[in-house]
Parts: structure tokens; C-alpha cells; sequence
């Protein structure tokens, strides 16, 4: 393999114990275990987490921007389906 | 600052986008145009105007070339540092840059440009980069003084970055801040241990800042009467403030730190406007900036020849590196077949 073909993997880091992963930049590397311990490196030099993802960007769907509207637009105008949308008197408790 | 080149008037990376000929295109400039507005950050698949894009590989890849040839003044002194507490330190920074170089050219990748074409033109001596890393670190106070003076010209300029209306770029630069605020705290600490020292120690200190203060101030970039692209920059929101506004902050920042260290800034003309609360300064030497940016520097050679060097050598890894991950790739498929 050429190092040019080295593929872009995105590098996403738990930062601690009972959170999510959360994405945090990308790197080149020549296969998953290279893109592990260059993203130790690279995003984890002050403990800033406590365990690593690497998942080549290829293998990535994303929604188009051009979709934005389509796709979350019909969510905004759906407030029945948030908890205020329901009248409670005050008297009631623990609801 | 770091991306100083760009603000060159000959400069032919930034010119304005390209004559806008159907209607759609003017209705796309005019959504991208609000959004920015609006402070919306633009991410890399949004639409995006072809000069804003040709802008922000120009100056993300500048600033990551800053960063990856700026490891190479503070390396020289790397394994002459006094105590191991100092030599922990300047490894971590210089590990720093590098890292920061990485963010940067990942960021720059977002735009549609391949870190080969990029490093390719790093090397081939064709990329822009600071005027700052063409200076010689003859001393070991020039390792206080580059992380007291040019990390904090630094910080100055990268701070508005983190609001970059380009949401890659942004990001990026929030973590390379909180890693510089490290950078320019030991260079402090650094200069006030020689500033209390032994008279000699004082003098090194002292010279340090005499060489290094001006080529600091230069890092800003040209007065804004000079720079050319300010305002679309500025309207694009990748730009926050001025590169006069910029370094005026910076120098009024570091006059009380420099008195504080006991050290005189090189400048005669250097005194508080007790009126506006700013400090006024000399001329700054712009035929020596220039000289500089174009590759007439002390060290604009040898810091290139430093990294076609380091690519060389390195070439052995990478291929090693390839074919170990063949190899794997290939152990992986027998045990599965």
C-alpha cells in the first residue's frame, strides 16, 4: 500500500467512564491500529479520555446539508411532543 | 500572525471570488453571506463561496506549516536544556506543535485538499509560513522568550480564531488555545528564573528579548493600511480583528510583564498614552519582514532543508508502516478464508 492511500480514519474519544464518545478530529493512518496509537497521541496528551474509537471516515453516512429542512424541520412544529405542551394545575405533585 | 503571508499584496491566494454569473449562485452567496451573519458556524459539505474556501486553505495549511517548522528553533534545544524539568517541558511543548500542525492539516483536509499536496508544498518551498521560525536560537533564553513573546503573540491571534465562522478551523484552534496557555506560561517562568539569576543569566535573558521583540511584533503581520484581503476576511468572519488592533494588544499586554521581569523592550520610542491607556511604539522594520516572507531570512533554508531532511529519513517508517499493515491486513484474511 502506498502511504498516500493511507486512509482518513475520524477519532472519537469517551472522556470519561459513563459518557458518550464524542467525535474530536482525524487522522491519516495506515490501518486501525496505527490510527489508535497516533490518536493517543495526537488527542489524548492531557487525559482527556479513557478510551478511543477510530472508524475510517469512508465508512461514514452522513445526512446532505441540503436535506436540513426535510429532514428536522418537521420536528419543530410537533410541540405536543414536549412535556410543557401539557397543562398540569400546581397543585398536582410529582407529574 | 501565523498565516502572515496571506496579507501580502502580491499575493495571489485570497483574490476576490470569481465574477457570480447565474442567479442561483447569487442567491447561494446571499444564504452563505446570512449565516455567517448569524454567527452559524460552515461546515465542511455546506456551500461555501469558491474564495472563502481558496482562503481557508491558504491560511489553515499556513498556520499548520507555522506549526510544524516552528518545532524545529525550540528542538535545537531539546536535549540542552538545563534541568530535566526544563527538558520535560520543551519536549511536551514541541510535541505540542506537532500535534497543533496535525489538527490544523486535518482541518485543511476538510476543504478538499490532500495532506500529500499539502506537505508536497511545504517542502518543495512553495508553502508560506511564519516570518517568526526564520530566527536563530543561539541561546538557551531564546527558549523562554520564544514561549513568553511569540506563544503569546500567538495566543492574541488564535483566540478570535476559535469563533472562525469555519466550524473545522474553530474547533481546531479551541484546542490548540487551551495547549498554548501552557507554551507561554514556561517561557515566562523560564525568562524569570535567568531575570533573577546571576548577572550573566540577567544579560541573556535581555539579549533574548532584544532579538526577539521586534520579529514578535512582525508576526501580527502587516500594518492594516498594508494588508490587502482585510475586509472580505473580516466580512467572511474568518478575521476578527485587524492585525494593528491585534498587536497593539499584544504589546500592551507584555510591557508590565517585561517590567515585571526586570528586562527594557528594545524600543526608544516605546511609552504609556496616559490618555488613550495604550502604549505607543517605535517603526516597525518592514523591508526586513519582507526579506523574510520572501525566503531571505536567516534560517528560511535551513529550517526547510531541516524538514526535506526529517521527510527523507522518515521514509523508511511510513513504508514500514504500510507494509506492516499489509502484512496484518493479509494474516487477517488467511485466518478468515
Amino acid at each position: 500500500m502506498d502511504r498516500k492511500d493511507w486512509p482518513l480514519f475520524e477519532i472519537f474519544i469517551r472522556p470519561k467512564n459513563g459518557l458518550s464518545h464524542k467525535h474530536v478530529g482525524s487522522l491519516h493512518a495506515a490501518d486501525a491500529h496505527m490510527a489508535l496509537d497516533n490518536a493517543r497521541d495526537v488527542y489524548t496528551r492531557r487525559g482527556e479520555g479513557v478510551s478511543i474509537w477510530a472508524v475510517p471516515a469512508a465508512s461514514i453516512a452522513a445526512s446532505d446539508p441540503s436535506d436540513k429542512a426535510s429532514l428536522f424541520e418537521p420536528a419543530d412544529d410537533k410541540v405536543y411532543r414536549h412535556p410543557t405542551f401539557y397543562d398540569i394545575p400546581a397543585d398536582v405533585k410529582n407529574i | 500572525m501565523y498565516t502572515q503571508g496571506l496579507d501580502a499584496k502580491t499575493d495571489q491566494g485570497a483574490q476576490p471570488s470569481p465574477r457570480l454569473v447565474t442567479d442561483d449562485e447569487i442567491r447561494l452567496q446571499g444564504r452563505f453571506q446570512a449565516r455567517v451573519d448569524a454567527e452559524e458556524k460552515i461546515e465542511p459539505r455546506d456551500w461555501m463561496p469558491e474564495g472563502y474556501r481558496r482562503t481557508l486553505v491558504r491560511q489553515i495549511s499556513q498556520h499548520a506549516h507555522s506549526e510544524i517548522v516552528g518545532m524545529l528553533p525550540e528542538g535545537n534545544w531539546v536535549t540542552r536544556a538545563p534541568t530535566l524539568r526544563r527538558k520535560v517541558a520543551l519536549l511536551a511543548k514541541v510535541q505540542d506543535e506537532g500535534g497543533h500542525g496535525l489538527y490544523l492539516y486535518s482541518a485543511a483536509e476538510t476543504l478538499g485538499v490532500s495532506r500529500d499536496e499539502l506537505v508536497g508544498q511545504l517542502l518543495s518551498g512553495k508553502a508560506k509560513y511564519s516570518s517568526i521560525f526564520n530566527y536563530p536560537t543561539p541561546t538557551w533564553a531564546d527558549i523562554g522568550a520564544i514561549g513568553w513573546l511569540v506563544d503569546g503573540a500567538a495566543i492574541m491571534n488564535q483566540v478570535p480564531l476559535c469563533r472562525c465562522s469555519y466550524g473545522p478551523y474553530a474547533r481546531a484552534m479551541v484546542r490548540i488555545c487551551r495547549e498554548e496557555s501552557f507554551h507561554q506560561r514556561q517561557g515566562y517562568e523560564l525568562m524569570l528564573a535567568l531575570a533573577q539569576g546571576t548577572p550573566e543569566q540577567k544579560r541573556m535573558a535581555q539579549d533574548a528579548l532584544n532579538r526577539w521583540w521586534w520579529p514578535s511584533l512582525m508576526m501580527f503581520g502587516p500594518s492594516d493600511d498594508q494588508s490587502a484581503h482585510s475586509a472580505q476576511n473580516m466580512a467572511w468572519k474568518i478575521k476578527r480583528f485587524s492585525n494593528d488592533e491585534l498587536r497593539q494588544r499584544f504589546v500592551d499586554a507584555t510591557v508590565p510583564q517585561a517590567e515585571f521581569l526586570g528586562l527594557t523592550i528594545p524600543d526608544p520610542e516605546l511609552r504609556l498614552n496616559a490618555e488613550t491607556g495604550h502604549y505607543e511604539f517605535g517603526a516597525i522594520d518592514w523591508t526586513e519582514f519582507n526579506e523574510i516572507l520572501k525566503g531571505n531570512g536567516p534560517c528560511n533554508r535551513e529550517r526547510i532543508e531541516a524538514r526535506r531532511q526529517a521527510w527523507d529519513d522518515g521514509a523508511w517508517v511510513r513504508d514500514a508502516a504500510s507494509a506492516h499493515a499489509a502484512k496484518r491486513k493479509q494474516r487477517a484474511l488467511k485466518k478468515a478464508g
